[in-house]
């Protein structure tokens, strides 16, 4: 698979190393009154759909970056590959 | 029918004529008792448990495709009972021994061959592990054997011992460990189950469940709706597409893993090798192929073919230790969908819904898993309390920290 990373153009995805679902990049507030219960769910379920995944790929043999990727997981064909510091910050995070 | 060498001769002298088939075709009835959706090696044994050991009589297992055609069908064979973990070793024990006895009781050539397992150790703390692990076997009544690398060298005279990255320095040896013809399992407890009053229901798949007032009351399939006093989810690495159909997200990701064969070649490899510094396992069909496989490709897939990175870490690791096979040819490789828990271990529980029962999370390693899976999950079925070796196996241990995690990878499914 070829991973076209937003700065380095086009990689071979064996230079990463995938991080999961994308919904990883939600936290859940820890002061919550149901904290516990959202990091459950956060920690350990998953959608894991047969289709269109957003994923979490993380440059490990390149430039360290986390992009947020989508990929079909019935074809393996990746249809967006953004930043994932982009998408963060694109809800409003700060980093 | 009886299958037995008198019947194979008679057949022979009398033109192959009397052979049925394993097992009746029939259309779906509208009720059942117990509904086992998933025809692979797991849902077949339990559907054969149900009424063996539990005397269940309506009984169907819907299968979308057909019998054996999913991971079953899809693995390299092997069967053992090494683990280290008190969840864990009991069980996987509890199914060697019945491997053990698996064709005369299911009247079926299943090819169990006890060749013994060797897991390589190439460093000093790899051997600690290895004897924590040995030891922890011997405690479960499995049999263990710590090798030193002279006995392995003898024994194995092929193997490169001196590599200089990864020396060996010794192996845990089980010997009851082995292979067994997969396909065969499938059939054998088919025809099994069948014998016994099973439907076995192929080409009907689960396209949804029907639930009302939190009690799932039967299954909506390409077949129409099948009723069903408990339905049992048995598919695998298709456990997060089935259970999504109850609204259910469980602890698990699907990952494909590769498997290799390679030509046939005359007897060179007495039992299964693994590669400890690798991901490598490699052990010798009866038809002479050697049959090996290697680490998950690493991401979410039902694509049921992975990609070539893999290939080259696979064969790399196969030269790390097996420096002969190097002008060895690669005849076939194809992938299966492993339903990748986030501890490495299975589930055999009933979930939220009432009458809704889970069976799933196997990861690479089920089909070692495959009778006392069925044993297990049909004394939760029919008894509606979990069996004493899959106590452990619940979907509350993640809420509760009590998970089984032998390697310690923490809730990463590819690392499992
Ligand atoms: C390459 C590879 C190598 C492996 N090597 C080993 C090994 O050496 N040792 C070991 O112990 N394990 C190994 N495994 C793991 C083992 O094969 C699996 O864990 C085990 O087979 C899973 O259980 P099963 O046989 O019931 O699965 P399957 O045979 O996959 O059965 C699930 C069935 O459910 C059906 N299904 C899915 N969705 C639906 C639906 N909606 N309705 C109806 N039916 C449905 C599927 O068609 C399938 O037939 C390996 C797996 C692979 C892929």
């Amino acid at each position: 698979m070829i991973i076209n990373h937003p700065i380095l153009g086009p990689r071979d995805s064996a230079e990463f190393t995938y991080m999961g679902d994308a919904a990883l990049l939600d936290r859940p507030d820890w002061q919550a009154k149901d904290a516990l219960l959202q990091f459950v769910d956060y920690g350990y379920l998953r959608d894991n759909p047969a289709g269109p995944h957003i994923e979490l790929w993380y440059h490990e043999q390149g430039d360290r970056s986390f992009l947020v990727v989508t990929r079909d997981t019935t074809t393996h064909e990746i249809s967006s590959v953004k930043l994932a510091s982009d998408v963060a910050r694109g809800r409003g995070r700060s980093k | 029918m009886r299958y037995s060498g008198l019947r194979v001769l008679k057949e022979a002298l009398t033109g192959h004529k009397g052979w049925k088939p394993a097992w009746r075709d029939v259309a779906p009835q509208a009720h059942y008792d117990y509904i086992v959706i998933g025809g692979g090696g797991h849902g077949l044994a339990t559907a054969y448990y149900l009424a063996r050991n539990h005397g269940a009589k309506r009984v169907a297992v819907l299968e979308k495709g057909w019998i054996g055609g999913g991971n079953v069908g899809r693995n390299t064979t092997i069967v053992r009972s090494n683990y280290l973990l008190d969840g864990n070793e009991p069980f996987y024990e509890h199914s060697l021994k019945l491997w053990e006895g698996l064709e005369q009781d299911i009247n079926y050539n299943a090819m169990i061959s006890q060749r013994g397992i060797l897991n390589l150790v190439h460093s000093d703390a790899q051997r600690d592990a290895f004897t924590r692990r040995g030891n922890a076997m011997i405690l479960n009544g499995a049999d263990a054997d710590l090798l030193s690398t002279e006995t392995i060298q003898k024994r194995y005279p092929f193997l490169n011992v001196n590599n200089a990255r990864f020396p060996i320095k010794g192996g845990l040896a089980q010997y009851r460990g082995g292979t067994v013809r997969h396909d065969a399992v499938a059939w054998g407890y088919a025809r099994a189950a069948d014998q016994l009053g099973v439907d076995i229901i192929q080409n009907c798949e689960v396209t949804g469940f029907r639930i009302e007032g939190g009690k799932c009351l039967g299954v909506e399939t390409n077949r129409g709706y099948i009723k069903g006093d408990k339905v049992a989810s048995c598919v695998a690495g298709s456990s997060g597409r089935l259970m999504a159909k109850a609204s259910m997200r469980l602890p698990i990701e699907s990952h494909v893993l590769q498997a290799f064969v390679s030509e046939g070649l005359k007897p060179v490899l007495p039992g299964v090798i693994t590669f400890g510094a690798g991901h490598f396992y490699c052990s010798q069909s009866d038809k002479g192929g050697l049959v090996f496989g290697g680490d998950l490709d690493g991401y979410n897939s039902y694509a049921q073919r992975g990609n070539l990175p893999v290939v080259e870490d696979v064969c790399e690791g196969a030269m790390a230790i097996f420096p002969m096979l190097g002008r060895v040819r690669l005849l076939r490789m194809w992938g299966g969908i492993m339903d990748m828990s986030m501890d490495g271990s299975p589930i055999i529980d009933h979930t939220h819904i009432e009458s809704l029962y889970f069976n799933g999370g196997w990861c690479y390693g089920g089909f070692k898993a495959t009778p006392a899976s069925g044993w297990c999950y049909a004394h939760l079925l029919a008894t509606d309390t979990p069996h004493e070796f899959a106590t452990a196996f619940r979907f509350d241990r993640f809420a509760k920290g009590q998970m089984i995690d032998e390697k310690g990878m923490g809730n990463n499914p590819q690392l499992h």
